[in-house]
């Protein structure tokens, strides 16, 4: 295998690497350095795209058009979408946790393709602040986020073009980080460490990055023959000049499906690494935790067409699209039996970390069974398009992937800054951000089967108290935001020191120090093969696994 | 005490499901049958939903670590009798709520072959493709109340909906329809994609340019109902509304007579 000679390569040059915080701004090939410019990055696109939101939530708060021109509120549910999805929950889940996390997991100094890694992150910040300079130059796009033609044909076309371009510098930057997650997981683990003795997040992150990879060319042809049609006025997509909408809906759910469970999947490998740490068990049901990521990326692959069930499908095809999108609740409820089997019988601490994940776990069950109900043809006639799908989707995407990067960050904190967040702002976080949670999004339902179709500005005033219930919501998940960036802020100075292995995890990354040096390990990579050996010995607390004499753990405590 | 707690999850998202109207009045043929749909799947996603929550709540009380407790929880890695339990009860629910929805699409007449209005317009179809929505079967044949859909051509353009009935040359913002008469509509859009949706038929269909599509349905109650565009079509979307108004049969042949022959345009 070839792992033997990554270390000497990288130490070619690591002086030429800036020192300090400046390397967070740099051209930096750490892939730890990389994780956290992934996450604050970012993090200031979600609150940018939280603005956004704010600004939707104010102009529903009453039923007519009064807050935002009506053309102003399209470019801002457009902007919301895409920022959400191509800036936020993907990055972060996958860039983010999965360039801090993949390597020390697998056993490597470093991810298979440092300077990818680094191209791949430095797309991001131009192609967001691009998308987002468009709304002041000439308007950003007006269409939504999935862009349908005619509509994304006939609306004013820089905007559209400037996110056309966006979303394929960030699709890139995805196809990049995808490549570089396969090889690493596949080929720079440490010897000896079997596939089935992985992390879990490794295997998200696999099935993640073959979805990324086989998914996202599609999306990016699809754009690219939207483009065309636009500029060169050709006809793919355009039916007065004979092209087909419809097939246009196909390329692109082919990929924005996929997306859902790009930004589920990788949080379903975090939730798996955080809770057998704070509930000091072994994850239950490894092995089948595996198959149904697996199945999830096989069947998440053709169940695209669920999103046309009103659009021009034949009845064979609604018929198809519904039974496979019925069966992908199947692997995934068994992720979540497992999840609570491994709550059972714990010895929990009820910190944020866990909070967070349990909060996941609640949020997405009820989105996954608001799911499945949408999957069933004669249900989804009545609400596609409306506020039901709205909800429906940010119980996945809000619910479940957001709060676990919110988990995440309460859980790794210690590893990424070496001290401690305080506790008591972050159970408030929770209790705030599930609340505001709740209360934005649940109402939400009601409005979609009473008759409020989504990305209106005006709506029918029987709606009006329903809505207001659904921004106050909004206004609490808008506050919930400081106390998170308070803690986050301050205990970067003047949190606790965190010492090496706050939670006691079995998991490699906690077997070095906090912040861990340049390549990860001073000695060797530690061979982990039970990583979630909790409880296995019966004598107190095993930190370092005592598998190997190779083991070199800095001996600084 | 597990088996009670279970029958009581069970009957009462079974009582939740009857006895929870979340949903607006129903008003055509196949709204019942939605409804019925609805409650099953209200019913089983309740039991599902309230079941997790207890056993994440009871889990974190019962398990939550005690000041001064150290050491580890149960090293269970797994049991495979009861990962097979919980992948079998699923793939059955799921199996049940498929075959279940296809009954039921089956009885609003998704899986029927597409027809429009009488068979003298068969002929236009044959070198178009039309696809259409749920409803666009026989649900009014069972009830053979009349076998003579009545055919309107819908219009959709931004931002408005136009009726057009061949019969009587009527050109018309609303739409006008009887109770108890199948409508059969033509869609067509005139440039973006729009939908046609009626909250109280429980239906919606994607009209779509250079592509028509076919929407049949059977209204029952007599009511005047919104007509909402449920596509994103532009800056006006929201505002894209018209309604349905729904009358007795006589009441419809006086508003029929009334504009029949004449070109009469209210939007």
């Amino acid at each position: 295998m070839t792992f033997a000679n990554s270390p000497q390569a990288n130490q070619v040059s690591p002086s030429l690497q800036p020192k300090g915080w400046l390397r967070y701004l740099s051209f930096s090939l750490d892939h730890k350095v990389i994780g956290l410019q992934y996450l604050v990055c970012g993090f200031l696109f979600y609150l940018i795209g939280g603005a956004l939101a704010s600004a939707i939530r104010i102009e529903l708060s009453s039923p007519i058009s009064d807050f935002l021109a009506r053309d102003v509120y399209n470019q801002v549910l457009t902007l919301h979408g895409t920022i959400m999805i191509f800036l936020w929950i993907v990055p972060v889940v996958n860039g983010a946790f999965g360039n801090y996390l993949i390597p020390f997991y697998v056993g490597a100094r470093d991810m298979a393709f440092p300077r990818l890694n680094a191209v791949a992150f430095w797309l991001i910040p131009p192609a967001g602040l691009m998308l987002i300079s468009s709304y002041f130059i000439t308007g950003a796009a007006e269409s939504g986020w999935t862009a349908y033609p005619p509509l994304s044909i006939t609306t004013p076309a820089a905007g559209q073009i400037i996110w056309i371009l966006s979303v394929l510098l960030l699709g890139g930057s995805s196809i990049f980080g995808g490549i570089n997650f396969i090889a690493t997981i596949l080929k720079l683990r440490r010897p000896g460490l079997k596939l089935m003795q992985l992390p879990m997040y490794c295997w998200a992150m696999l099935g993640t990055s073959i979805l990324v990879v086989l998914s996202t060319p599609v999306l990016a042809g699809t754009l690219i023959l939207l483009s065309f049609d636009i500029v060169a006025h050709t006809g793919f997509f355009n039916p007065t000049l004979g092209g087909n909408v419809i097939v246009y809906q196909h390329l692109f759910w082919f990929y924005s499906h996929p997306a859902v469970y790009i930004m589920v999947l990788p949080a379903f490998g975090l939730v798996s690494e955080i809770l057998p740490v704070h509930c000091r068990k072994p994850l239950f049901g490894y092995a089948t935790m595996v198959y149904s990521i697996m199945a999830i990326v096989v069947l998440g692959l053709m169940v695209w067409a669920h999103h046309m069930f009103t659009s021009g499908t034949p009845p064979w095809m609604r018929l198809f699209f519904t039974i496979a999108t019925s069966f992908i609740a199947v692997p995934t409820g068994i992720k979540f039996f497992n999840w609570v089997a491994t709550l059972w019988g714990g010895r929990i601490s009820l910190n944020s970390a866990v909070l967070f994940s349990c909060g996941f776990i609640v949020n997405f069950v009820l989105g996954g069974i608001t799911g499945v109900a949408l999957a069933q043809v004669p249900f989804d006639v009545h609400v596609h398009d409306t506020y039901f799908v709205v909800a429906h989707f940010h119980y996945i995407v809000y619910g479940g992937s957001v709060f676990v990067i919110f988990s995440s960050i309460y859980h790794w904190y210690p590893k990424f800054t070496g001290k401690m967040l305080n506790e008591h702002l972050g159970r408030f976080h929770f209790v705030l951000t599930f609340i505001g949670f709740n209360l934005c999004f649940a109402p939400q339902h009601w409005l979609g089967l009473n008759g409020m179709p989504r990305r209106v500005a005006e709506y029918d005033p029987q709606f009006a108290f329903v809505n207001q219930l659904s921004s106050v919501g909004a206004l609490i998940m808008a506050i919930s935001t400081l106390p998170f960036l308070w803690n986050v802020i301050q205990s970067a100075f003047n949190g606790d020191v965190a010492g090496d292995n706050p939670w006691q995890g079995l998991t490699p990354e906690w077997l070095t120090s906090s912040p861990p040096p340049v390549e990860n390990w001073q000695g060797e990579a530690p061979l982990v093969t039970e990583p979630y050996g909790y409880g296995i010995t019966n004598e107190e607390l095993a930190v370092e696994p005592s598998i190997n004499d190779d083991i070199q753990i800095p001996q600084d405590k | 005490m597990t088996i009670l707690l279970c029958i009581a999850l069970v009957l009462g998202g079974t009582w939740v499901g009857q006895h929870v109207n979340l949903l607006p009045i129903s008003a055509s043929s196949n709204a019942p049958v939605y409804d019925e749909l609805f409650r099953v799947l209200l019913s089983i996603g309740t039991i599902l939903f309230v079941g997790m929550l207890g056993l994440v709540i009871y889990s974190l009380i019962k398990f939550r670590r005690r000041p001064g407790q150290t050491g580890d929880g149960l090293a269970i890695e797994g049991n495979l009798p009861l990962e097979i339990f919980w992948t079998a009860v699923p793939a059955i629910v799921i199996l049940f709520v498929g075959l279940y929805s296809y009954d039921i699409y089956d009885r609003m007449g998704g899986m029927q072959p597409l027809q429009h209005g009488e068979h003298g317009h068969q002929k236009m179809s044959t070198n178009q493709r039309i696809w259409g929505g749920i409803g666009s079967g026989t649900v009014s044949q069972a009830e053979s109340k009349s076998n003579n859909p009545l055919p309107v051509e819908v219009t959709a353009m931004q931002f408005a909906f136009l009726f057009h009935y061949p019969k009587g040359n009527i050109i018309s913002g609303e739409l006008h329809v009887p109770t108890g008469q199948q409508v059969s509509m033509k869609m067509e859009s005139k440039d973006v994609i729009h939908a046609f949706w009626v909250p109280e038929f429980r239906l919606k269909q994607d009209i779509i340019p250079g592509q028509p599509t076919v929407l049949n349905f059977t209204p029952t109650k007599p009511g005047r109902y919104p007509i909402v565009c449920a596509e994103l079509c532009g800056p006006y979307h929201g505002g894209m509304r018209s309604a349905v108004v729904v009358e007795e049969p006589a009441e419809y042949e006086s508003w029929y007579s009334k504009n029949s022959k004449e070109i009469i345009s209210e939007a």
